[in-house]
């Protein structure tokens, strides 16, 4: 990958040169490590030897305030872990405490919680796209992309009055019910998204800059990313089939018709940076299918009628996971029977996904650690929690 | 071929007889001798009927009543069958073996466990503090945890 | 600009015509530090992004601490990174001026009560000229915020006033 330019230690040693390790720190305040995340870099001229990853600076203490607040007071919280999917993550700990207590969800919640939870992942992956175009130089697609991305938030915010924070999945429910205009709006949507996507094609993915900066770099084997337990565009990037929409169906996912997206090495090597990075472009193409499917089929009801008086689930234990825009996003619930949980982990998938960075970044130049972190695409709300 | 729980328990119980391995039936899940745990994480991961390649969740809990629990949460991805592993310890003396040249997952996880719950996690390569200051004192998930009037000068409660 | 700041006793025509300029100038030109924490970060981008577009009031975000004029603490303040937040500010040149953009960074926020390793506040480690209210707060509040900041910057002097 990097025979043509490297020069070996050896190779300098023989001028007569003295070389040493230099040690090169990244972060935490750094405009493209995507919030606070501090890397340690061990260089050996520009060519990176280790990379070690600090963490923490954004432990909000989640799992504490859950073991604080009542049942439905968590859900906020559950918010603000991975503050680019928020109704991903509720969706995740409604249906956990769900299971634990029985309720069986009216039709109409599901498919609103679908249609939601797709609209989220397309938000977020546009996030991620823009952002990381800005990370390789390239400016525009992040207005493109942030553009897009007003639309999804537009219905957010007629749906339940807040545009990041949503507070929208409730235990057996949802908080609002969609307005009339809802089905429109959404149909919309996909219709302006469609030639988004292909705009950032052409604009983006595969202009050349872009492909020379992040195809062959950061390759990820699907041996290594099953073993660190990375997940999502991660794990499909390397070239696994495996998504928990169809692999472990929760809510109604099995009923639509949509593919698995998986990297298949097209510009480089399979598990590359671009790899990574178009897994997410597909997966916006997918959603799309799966949020008209849903449409087509929109049930009349009522969305509260299952919300239960008093969330009290029997005692027990429960790990739950759904399917995040970065990954398996799991919530470990333990209840001992009153309406505080006794504990609840967050497993978020950015936590494991960052701590690949290491395996994946060796033996490459130091300005790809900038592609490769983006193409990781971690939100460190989660990461921290 | 996907296995229940208590069929993997008895695979275990037959090619392990002297390590002590429990099975509960209320979760389900399987309890292991907290310092023979890396030999049957081996087993479960490298056996052909069995493969669990991935570690979904490792966390500690503190239960408190004396004890605390690193529970493991697997999953395999070839036979689509889970399997939940607890390893109860006291917590006056707590340690488990470590996992994590097993599920390379288990290296964060196990790092995160041991900053905010307090279990040493013998064997591990690097177990350093993960998401609390690398100066903090105490463990902030145990049950019975105080928070400190001051860090580093800077006053902590509201 | 710093070094004149207060350095004068009585106000007359030139010194009030300086200020003005000088004021004008640097109200207009609010380089901000690009530099996110949390949720509010997400805000922040969408506001320089081109639904709202902040660079209309001369607001270009900058890399470098030595470049900035106003830090917007966008988010949850740890206490992991209040030493750090307090370094980059101190990095700052004079005349600068810090946003507390979110009800974390103003108060704690949702983790004012059991949040163990979360600041409360912002404003126990650095100066704050104006809260923004909300959680996260819309673009729009965003730019309300600054905004303010603009006026509190028009309002300058380069006088000081003596002690009667």
């Amino acid at each position: 990958m990097l025979d043509n330019t490297l020069t070996t230690r050896e190779e300098i040693r023989d001028l007569g040169l003295r070389t040493e390790e230099m040690v090169l720190n990244m972060g935490p305040q750094h405009p493209s490590t995507h919030g606070v995340l501090r890397l340690e870099l061990v260089l050996e001229g520009e060519i990176i030897r280790k990379v070690i990853p600090h963490i923490g600076y954004l432990h909000r203490c989640f799992e504490k305030h859950a073991e604080n607040e009542s049942y439905t007071q968590v859900i906020p919280y559950t918010d603000r872990l991975d503050y680019l999917a928020s109704i991903n993550n509720n969706h995740g700990y409604a249906l956990g405490i769900e299971r634990l207590m029985g309720i069986e969800v009216p039709e109409r919640v599901e498919f609103i919680r679908v249609i939601m939870a797709e609209l989220q992942r397309i938000a977020s992956h546009l996030v991620a796209i823009g952002t990381y175009g800005m990370d390789i130089g390239a400016f525009t697609p992040f207005l493109y992309c942030f553009r897009d991305r007003e639309h999804i938030l537009d219905v957010f915010e007629k749906t339940c009055g807040a545009r990041l924070l949503y507070n929208y999945i409730w235990i057996g429910g949802v908080s609002h019910d969609v307005y009339p205009d809802f089905v429109k709006d959404v149909a919309d949507i996909v219709k302006i998204l469609r030639p988004t996507i292909k705009e950032l094609n052409d604009l983006l993915n595969y202009n050349k800059i872009f492909i020379d900066r992040t195809a062959n770099i950061g390759i990820l084997p699907a041996d290594v990313a099953i073993n660190f337990g990375c997940t999502g565009p991660m794990l499909r990037g390397s070239g696994v089939d495996f998504d928990l929409r169809r692999d472990d169906p929760y809510s109604i996912y099995d009923r639509f018709e949509w593919e698995v997206q998986v990297g298949k090495g097209e510009m480089g090597t399979v598990g590359d940076c671009w790899d990574r990075h178009m897994v997410r472009v597909w997966e916006m193409e997918e959603s799309c299918k799966i949020i008209e499917q849903a449409l087509e089929s929109f049930p009349e009801g009522d969305v509260q009628s299952a919300i239960p008086r008093r969330v009290r689930p029997p005692k027990g234990e429960i790990y739950v996971r759904v399917e995040n825009p970065r990954g398996e996003l799991g919530y470990y619930i333990i209840s001992d029977g009153t309406g505080t949980p006794f504990r609840v982990k967050g497993r978020a998938p950015g936590f494991s996904n960052l701590s690949v960075i290491n395996e994946i970044s060796k033996g490459y130049m130091v300005a790809d650690v900038v592609a490769i972190l983006g193409s990781i695409d971690i939100v460190l709300g989660e990461i921290d929690r | 071929m996907a296995l229940e729980p208590k069929e993997i328990y008895e695979k275990l119980h037959a090619a392990f007889p002297d390590i002590s391995i429990e099975f509960d039936e209320t979760v389900p899940c399987i309890l292991v001798e907290p310092m023979k745990w890396k030999t049957v994480a081996l087993f479960l991961r490298d056996a052909d009927d069995l493969k669990f390649d991935s570690l979904m969740c490792l966390s500690g809990v503190d239960t408190a009543d004396g004890n605390l629990v690193s529970v493991c949460h697997l999953d395999s991805m070839v036979h689509r069958h889970k399997l939940t592993v607890k390893c109860i310890v006291p917590a006056e003396e707590p340690k488990v073996e470590s996992v994590e040249r097993v599920w390379r997952t288990a290296d964060w996880h196990e790092r995160e466990a041991y900053d905010l719950i307090g279990i040493e996690y013998v064997g591990h390569r690097d177990l350093r503090r993960i998401l609390m200051p690398y100066d903090w004192t105490g463990h902030p998930l145990r049950k019975d945890y105080e928070v400190p009037e001051f860090y580093n000068g800077i006053k902590v409660p509201y | 600009m710093g070094l004149l700041d207060k350095k004068f006793e009585n106000s007359n025509i030139v010194i009030t015509s300086l200020e003005g300029v000088m004021n004008w100038a640097r109200l207009c030109s609010l380089w901000q530090m690009s530099f996110g924490l949390a949720c509010c970060a997400i805000e922040m981008m969408a506001a320089s992004a081109s639904h709202f577009d902040i660079m209309r009031f001369g607001v270009i975000p900058r890399p470098s601490p030595r470049q900035c004029d106003v830090m917007i603490v966008a988010g949850t303040v740890t206490l992991k990174m209040a030493t750090r937040i307090k370094r980059l500010y101190e990095q700052m040149a004079e005349r600068r001026y810090v946003l507390s953009m979110g009800s974390c960074s103003n108060c704690g926020g949702p983790y004012w009560n059991y949040g163990y390793h979360v600041l409360k506040g912002v404003d126990r480690v650095i100066p704050v000229d104006v809260y923004i209210p909300g959680c996260p707060p819309r673009p729009e509040a965003l730019l309300e915020g600054l905004m303010k900041l603009q006026e509190k910057v028009r309002s300058e002097s380069l006088v000081q006033e003596k002690a009667a």
